[in-house]
């Protein structure tokens, strides 16, 4: 710029430090911690070195949670979730934003409103119906009807109890509405010139242009199924379908059991690597999705 | 907003519509009535068909002093979280906006918290501020019982705000980054030929440029603190909502009442309440914020 400001450059330097230390100190005091024998990481005061012991550590706590498992099957939710949101989301928005028809405010107004749903406020009742999914059609078809039909469908312990529920998604839908809202009307028109229709316009059109879209959303949404915690605590009771946030508790030294934090720190730090990882690499597209997300 | 060339068929857009219809009726609008329905009624002790009690369960949640704690809580929690984050990321925006030669990396950094889960962090804020151990037990040695969480429960409140703070501070930072980036350039530069030192300009035109931006992340981010499902991770895996409720707030009292009281009844009044609570928040959100009330 076109002044010299040597104090406020100093201060402006001074904050971004301070910034860092504050931010990012929590990340070096968990590696450091996770790297050290079980009697430097009690230590007072707390050394910030990091030691040698970080891949051992690791592998205590990978056998003593079983991350093996958790790993896998947090990374199959997570990746299931994100698909069914991209997916879903993007068909959703066509369907509001490029057909005339009477429904597309309902369907609009049906999306929006689950955002005042979260799912803290609806936990019971929707276990109860994940837990026996055809409550509502049979309470239907009884009340229509009046036939009793007995089909049971749980989704307990399973890959679509994970995330089915989480799917729907009022963000993404939003996110791709916004953005099909500013493409030009004439790029339907010449479409519909063409001779194609809706669903060709879709697959031909709509989908290639919106790629830098789909990858922002991605990101947001694999760090969002990531770290999913109360969802996968409810619904899964068989160590098989254990996620990673679940396998924290096991990683916790017990109250009366020795304070070995330098595993517990080991197995945090496994815990937090892929969402990390996606944010630093994709940082560009995270990003984006967040800002366009809340717009 | 309209498209013109829209395409004209009803059954095709339903069919596109309809799976993501389909979830948000079974595990959303479904659950959501089981909410209302529950809230209302309550189920005989021995077992029979709810009955319907007006108000009643709303009469006893209000009279129960432990919820208007979880709401005073809540309320700590959240507006201290959003403050602070807000505080926090305004400061880091400004400083790197000024593109400084050397502050690019810094940028990148301060958004890498917000990819760890609440829960993980709050695990390992534990160690790092526990008091036999990690950064404070050396301030606790040499003020004994300077700093315990697991003894007082404002220290509690703090230790999961702290979490919170850390987590969501990038996210604001992200935010405001943006904001400021759509400040003219050419307003700052005139301020400077003016006079104006950096600190100055950011008082007097950077921060009243951001005052959208600013009330956008304080509904969010109150939004977040009251009923994000960080809020609850955060609290469940580092304190468990005690000691002695100093760190009850909503969700995790709603959650617990459910799954651990089994007062579905009870939970769901609570349940209504926040989304009531939610609804305000987003009426706010859209009313005003769509409006983008520019500061002139």
């Amino acid at each position: 710029m076109i002044q010299r400001t040597p104090f406020a450059n100093a201060l402006t330097y001074g904050v971004m430090v301070f910034g860092f230390l504050l931010l990012i100190g929590p990340f070096v005091v968990i590696m450091s911690g996770a790297s050290q024998t079980f009697q430097q990481v009690n230590a007072i005061p707390f050394s910030f070195l990091p030691q040698d012991r970080l891949l051992e550590n690791m592998s205590a706590a990978w056998t003593r949670a079983s991350l093996g498992t958790a790993m896998l099957n947090s990374f199959v939710m997570a990746s299931l979730v994100t698909v069914g949101k991209v997916a879903l989301s993007a068909l959703t928005a066509f369907a509001i934003v490029f057909f005339r028809t009477p429904l597309k405010g309902f369907f609009f107004w049906m999306v929006f409103i689950t955002l005042m749903l979260p799912l803290e406020v609806r936990v019971v009742p929707t276990y109860a119906v994940a837990a026996d999914l055809f409550q509502p059609v049979r309470l239907l078809i009884s009340a229509v009807t009046g036939f009793e039909v007995s089909v049971d469908w749980n989704l307990l312990n399973s890959y679509a109890g994970l995330t089915l529920p989480l799917i729907a998604t009022a963000t993404g839908t939003f996110l791709y509405r916004q953005f099909y809202l500013t493409l030009p009307d004439e790029l339907a028109e010449a479409a519909r010139m063409d001779g194609s229709g809706p669903i060709r316009f879709f697959i031909d059109m709509l989908l290639p242009l919106s790629r830098t879209n789909m990858l922002a959303l991605t990101t947001i949404m694999f760090v969002y199924g990531w770290n999913q915690y109360l969802w996968p605590l409810l619904m899964v009771t068989d160590p098989e379908y254990k996620t990673t946030m679940m396998s924290l508790v096991a990683l916790l030294p017990s109250d009366n059991g020795t304070p070995d934090w330098n595993v517990t720190l080991a197995g945090s730090l496994i815990i937090m690597l892929p969402p990390l990882i996606v944010v630093a690499v994709l940082q560009r597209w995270f990003v984006r999705g967040l800002v366009a997300t809340e717009k | 907003m309209d498209k013109r060339a829209a395409f004209r068929s009803w059954w095709l857009p339903s069919l596109f519509a309809l799976p993501q219809i389909i979830l948000i009726l079974l595990f959303f609008y479904w659950p959501a009535v089981a909410v209302l329905r529950w809230a209302f009624t309550l189920e005989p002790p021995f077992g029979g068909a709810a009955e319907f009690v007006g108000l009643a369960n709303f009469q006893e949640v209000f009279a129960d002093p432990l919820y208007w704690n979880s709401v005073g809580v809540s309320l700590a929690f959240a507006l201290c979280g959003t403050l602070a984050t807000i505080f926090i990321g305004l400061v880091l925006a400004l400083a790197v906006d000024r593109q400084l030669p050397g502050s690019a990396p810094f940028r990148f950094l301060y958004i890498l918290p917000y990819a760890i889960a609440g829960p993980a962090a709050g695990m390992a804020f534990r160690f790092i501020l526990s008091p036999e151990r990690g950064l404070m037990a050396s301030v606790n040695a040499a003020f004994p019982d300077f700093w315990n969480p697991a003894k007082y429960g404002s220290h509690a409140l703090i230790l999961v705000i702290v979490v919170f703070a850390w987590k969501w501070a990038g996210y604001t930072f992200i935010f405001l980054l943006a904001g400021l980036q759509s400040v003219p350039r050419s307003l700052i530069e005139a301020a400077a030929m003016d006079g104006c030192g950096p600190i100055r300009r950011a008082v007097d035109i950077q921060i009243p440029m951001l005052a959208p931006t600013l009330f956008f992340l304080l509904v969010i981010m109150m939004t977040e603190g009251f009923v994000g499902a960080d809020t609850y991770g955060i609290v469940a895996r580092t304190t468990d909502g005690g000691p002695n409720h100093g760190t009850d707030v909503m969700v995790y009292r709603i959650v617990e009442e459910a799954f651990r009281g089994l007062n579905y009844s009870g939970a769901s009044a609570q349940s209504l309440v926040l989304i009531g609570l939610i609804m305000v928040f987003t009426f706010i959100q859209f009313r005003f914020i769509e409006r983008q009330v520019h500061y002139k």
